[in-house]
């Protein structure tokens, strides 16, 4: 399912128009973005959280030659689903 | 940012809707994703990231308190990798 796909469920559910579902979806992933960009944490009730994590440097080995290569420390996402996600995809 | 920073944000910008609608829109769409891994399926938004379901396998674990052996279930478990784009933005050191 890709973006527009999940606008026209949303379209569905409403009967809102697809210009305004697309718009909002858009504006929604825009500020996500925008917040994760800056570090910080966006809490989702119901949904889940989206975390910057900050990884050290550390040391990795290209796994096809086996030489070993210096990993710079980096900034990453992770998504932390709440329970009540992690409860609904299991019923 | 929580959800309602979020969707006070999203109502402030998009003003030909209340943030009663606003609210309801940003409520349906997460739900929309719950709904969609829930059927299995996945989503995948370019530039930002894909949903998918990662399968746990069935263990044995430990009730810490007693210690006794128990099987815990194979699960599914929500599971979000960022794309390229959001990768890049978030990494700035």
């Amino acid at each position: 399912m890709r973006k527009s796909d999940l606008a026209d469920l949303v379209v569905e559910k409403l009967g809102v128009s697809k210009k305004e579902s697309t718009d909002i979806l858009q504006m929604i992933l825009d500020s996500i973005r925008e917040e994760l960009e800056k570090g910080e944490t966006v809490k989702i009730a119901g949904f889940g959280n989206f975390v910057v994590r900050e990884k050290k440097a550390r040391k990795g080995r290209n796994p096809k030659t086996g030489e070993e290569i210096g990993i710079t420390p980096r900034r990453v996402v992770t998504f932390r689903p709440s329970q009540v996600f992690k409860k609904s995809v299991n019923e | 940012m929580t959800k309602a920073e979020l969707i006070d944000k999203v109502a402030l910008d998009y003003t030909s809707l209340t943030r009663r609608q606003v609210e309801i829109l940003v409520n349906t769409i997460f739900d929309s994703i719950k709904e969609t891994l829930s059927k299995g399926d996945k989503i995948e938004i370019r530039g930002f990231g894909s949903f998918r379901l990662r399968y746990r396998r069935m263990r044995e674990g430990r009730n810490p308190k007693t210690g006794t052996i128990v099987t815990v279930p194979p699960k599914k478990v929500p599971f979000f990798k960022a794309g390229k784009e959001l990768r890049a933005l978030v990494d700035h050191f």
